[in-house]
């Protein structure tokens, strides 16, 4: 029974998740770009999707910055997170909350304030001021991901550790670190996430050399987003979920994947 | 183990350049007036201020917090029974779970908005379905009730992976120690299991209820631009309309009582005391 | 693993660090910021085939967007296609270069009528692009009202099938005219009525979208809504889905006409090439294909002729050339000035109520 409530439960919430980018990807088969009826299946977008410059052009510089932005705030951020697990008082608090300004702040007011700091402070916008943005608004995440496993450690294990003779680097590396493992990988996802979609803030930090494929899409809006984009979100969930697969045959039986 | 802290320095700096500096760059905006692209000619000035206050200005404020509140909620109580399931899945499968949950979020955010938009208006595929089936159909987009859907969709994915996290590693020990001493399972959930997750669910909690305060692309094509938010009103000031003055003065009133409310939350959370680790004991 | 890890960082690092060598070299490269989905793509293989100049070529989502860019400075854009009310306050701001003519011979080919408008009066600045106008769209099956005047949106018999533009000079201005007075009005008591009129007619909107309302109506989520005829134009020369009982009427008491338009910001980098491009732009085989890709009407007469030869029918339709009459009555945007913060004002409250 209660096995049965549970599948239920799951197939709903997958249901719920997954409903919309059903439609996503059946749109993107539609002949019409419109939204309003079904015209007739077609594979034209997919084509197309190869032909038109600002989308290849906009997928490379997401993938790349998004690839970056996660490397360097799971780095930054992991280590940010153990420093500040370890602080007390004043200054641990100001950091975590300062932490959380950009989670709270409004993309546009965290776009517009950092586009005016780097025109200000002279810096040309351009990769890497969009790297930069995309590091700041990720970095909180991954802190924010870490935290709850470095608070579920027992703090004595790497005392124990130093008095045993360890040092406080392999401490860190071979007791901490494995431990808050899956804090780290889930930071990163959430990352990665933040990073691909972002729109307001990237347009406002790429200046006139880089631009996304969120720019590419709200752009459009105003004349009807093209299925070429629903064509490549597709194509993005397949090559991800043939990826999944792949690394899960990969892994042996019974070992825990990533998490 | 105090040395440690030393790791956080480097995000500190850049924290005061690229956190604290541009918030200051929106502070003075908010407290000035004139043409923004030449700071040296702003003027002083309370104005955008006293717009804020204005009555129509607050309830969309106070909107915003309630809509962000009850749709943390939901997430909360949707996403915490997902997170233990999938901790309790077979090891192997679980990595696969969790991607798979964490994957729409990868689609364009527009894209699935346009879609949530296909499937609950008046004409769209939930209706449409009803129709056959034989059900009334239902009025939902746009809406209030549309729009809370989009949020929760938007951020169950990061509620579920914090307590996740936390609850995968949970050390079995307590709970077998639970029910050898003849707890139930309930018991041993709610004395055991929650109290331990909960920095996962603090967490999670930020990690939703902050974004969804200033969320705005949901609430203007969910809602059909009739229960504008304050992320509405704040991108409609820079993006629309040009008065970066204004909008600069509703960022920080809207930073500014979320951070009060916080601490609130942390007031009453607190007993005084902190746990060992320095946070506050909730 | 780490291992992998650092290879996969080493890799991607050493892509972001070689793709954008294009910028460097003796190629000149034109920064182009346009609208999306605004052109036919293969025009810039054209172009850059023709002349050797290669194209940087972005976009953006709104005017306002646009010109926030463009005021912070930060990034150079050589051209830039604003619509017409933004010309007026780029002018005032003082971001445009005039144009040189001179390079620009094709202008001959725009039609008169679009030369030295309210916002633009000297055409010194812009380069017609595109037109067109504003009015309602609306689904015959669920209207059988004629539609020709801006009342019908303020009809209670369509309560909650009525969808209004968020844009606040389109909605004030459809207000407006509506009561019969000029969209671009800087009269208190004019504009206290128009905003009255949209507070009443709150409770018959279903809601205030964008770019929506087209697919909203075509699903038959709504009857009416006010929307760019070009939204119409896009539904009309759709091959594969039947619109046919999709409506588009522009309202007998007149209505805007808006221009998008080229223009050469200050930070451009290369005017003469800027100018060679505007110049392409408007050649008559360039404009027609432009045109048929985008579906909207060109200001290119050539283009026109020939668009007239292939399909005269279109030319009936209000969406795509409005007679005589309405255009007499319609009006260009012009920029406000200091009005600018009295309509948002007004319009931030109609929406908050």
């Amino acid at each position: 029974m209660k096995k049965a409530a549970v599948r239920i439960y799951m197939g709903l919430i997958f249901l719920f998740l997954y409903a919309p980018i059903i439609v996503l990807i059946i749109f993107s088969f539609n002949k019409t770009k419109s939204r309003g009826q079904w015209a007739g299946f077609t594979l034209d977008w997919y084509v197309d999707l190869f032909k038109d410059r600002t989308i290849t052009e906009a997928l490379y510089y997401t993938v790349t910055i998004a690839i970056l932005a996660t490397v360097i705030s799971t780095i930054v951020g992991t280590l940010a997170a153990i420093g500040i697990h370890y602080m007390r008082g004043f200054g641990k608090n100001l950091m975590l909350n300062v932490n959380n300004i950009p989670v709270l702040n409004p993309d546009i007011v965290t776009g517009v304030a950092l586009m005016t700091l780097f025109i200000s402070a002279g810096i040309k916008l351009g990769f890497v001021t969009m790297l930069i943005a995309h590091v700041l608004f990720c970095i909180p995440y991954v802190i924010l991901a870490v935290l709850p496993k470095l608070r579920q450690l027992n703090r004595h294990i790497a005392e124990a550790a130093m008095d045993l003779g360890a040092t406080p680097s392999y401490a860190l590396r071979k007791i901490i670190l494995p431990e808050i493992r899956p804090g780290i990988i889930s930071g990163a996802l959430m990352a990665f996430t933040m990073s691909i979609d972002d729109f307001v803030i990237s347009f406002f930090t790429a200046g006139n050399e880089v631009s996304n494929l969120s720019i590419v899409v709200y752009s459009m809006a105003r004349r009807g987003v093209k299925p070429t984009i629903n064509a490549l979100s597709t194509l993005m969930f397949l090559a991800v979920v043939i990826l999944l697969f792949i690394i899960n045959k990969k892994s042996g039986e019974g070992e825990e994947l990533l998490l | 183990m105090r040395k440690v802290r030393i790791l956080a320095y480097p995000y500190s700096v850049w924290m005061a350049i690229f956190i604290v500096v541009p918030l200051i760059l929106v502070l003075l905006y908010s407290f000035t007036e004139g043409d923004i692209r030449n700071l040296a000619a702003l003027r002083f000035s309370t104005r955008s201020y006293e717009r804020v206050l204005e009555p129509i200005y607050l309830k969309v404020i106070i909107n915003s917090f309630v809509l962000a509140t009850i749709s943390t909620l939901c997430c909360l109580v949707l996403g915490y029974p997902v997170a233990m399931i999938v901790s309790r899945a077979n090891p192997k499968v679980r990595g696969m779970l969790i991607m798979f949950l964490v994957v729409p979020m990868w689609m364009n955010f527009l894209l699935r908005t346009y879609a949530w938009m296909s499937i609950l208006s008046p004409n769209g595929f939930l209706n449409r379905l009803l129709e056959v089936v034989g059900l009334p159909k239902l009025e939902i987009m746009p809406g209030k009730t549309a729009v809370l859907l989009g949020m929760i969709y938007n951020f169950l994915p990061f509620m579920i992976l914090p307590i996740y996290t936390v609850l995968s590693k949970i050390d079995k020990q307590y709970i077998e120690a639970a029910s050898d001493l003849g707890a139930s399972k309930a018991r041993t959930f709610f004395r055991i299991i929650l109290p331990l997750s909960i920095p996962g669910v603090v967490s999670g909690i930020t990690m939703v209820f902050l974004p969804a305060v200033s969320t705005f692309v949901i609430s203007g094509l969910l809602g059909g631009g009739k229960t504008p938010l304050i992320g509405d009103l704040i991108e409609q000031q820079f993006m629309w309309e040009g008065n970066w003055h204004f909008g600069s003065s509703l960022s920080i009133i809207l930073m500014v009582m979320i951070l009060i409310s916080m601490a609130i939350m942390s007031r009453i959370d607190r007993n005084g005391k902190q746990d060992e680790n320095g946070y506050s004991k909730a | 693993m780490k291992k992998r890890v650092a290879a996969v960082i080493a890799i991607v690092a050493l892509l972001a660090m070689a793709l954008p060598m294009s910028g460097c070299g003796e190629k000149v490269v034109l920064n182009v910021f346009n609208w999306g989905e605004y052109i036919d793509l293969s025009l810039l293989d054209l172009f850059e085939e023709r002349t050797g100049i290669s194209i940087n070529y972005k976009t953006y989502e709104t005017n306002e967007s646009m010109l926030a860019k463009l005021e912070a400075g930060g990034s150079s854009y050589d051209v830039v296609f604003p619509s017409d009310y933004a010309v007026s306050e780029m002018i005032r701001k003082d971001l445009l270069l005039p144009l040189n003519f001179d390079n620009i011979p094709n202008f001959k080919y725009v039609d008169e009528r679009f030369k030295n408008l309210g916002y633009d009066p000297e055409n010194k600045y812009s380069v017609p692009y595109f037109w067109g106008t504003i009015g309602i769209l609306y689904n015959k099956e669920m209207v059988d009202d004629p539609v020709d005047t801006w009342d019908i949106l303020w009809n209670p018999k369509y309560a909650g099938q009525i969808l209004m533009k968020k844009d606040v000079r389109d909605a004030m201005g459809a207000a407006l005219k509506m009561l019969g007075f000029s969209m671009n009005s800087k009269n208190d008591e004019e504009l206290k009525k128009a905003q009255q009129a949209l507070i009443d007619q709150r409770s018959l909107v279903a809601g205030y979208y964008g770019d929506e309302i087209k697919d909203l109506i075509a699903n038959g989520d709504a009857a009416l809504g006010l929307t760019y005829s070009g939204d119409y134009m896009e539904l009309y020369w759709d091959e594969d889905a039947d619109f046919s009982h999709i409506g588009f009427a522009v309202p007998r008491e007149g209505t805007n006409m808006w221009f998008d338009t080229m223009v050469i910001p200050k930070t451009c980098q290369h005017k003469k090439e800027a100018e060679m491009f505007i110049n392409f732009m408007l050649d008559p085989d360039v404009s027609y294909q432009n045109a048929v890709t985008v579906g909207y009407p060109s200001p290119n007469t050539e283009a026109m002729k020939r668009i007239m030869e292939e399909s005269p029918e279109v030319f009936e339709l209000d969406a795509f050339w409005p007679d005589d009459e309405i255009i007499s009555k319609s009006e260009v945007y012009v920029d406000l000035g200091e009005y600018n913060s009295v309509y948002n004002q007004l319009w931030t409250e109609v929406l908050v109520d």
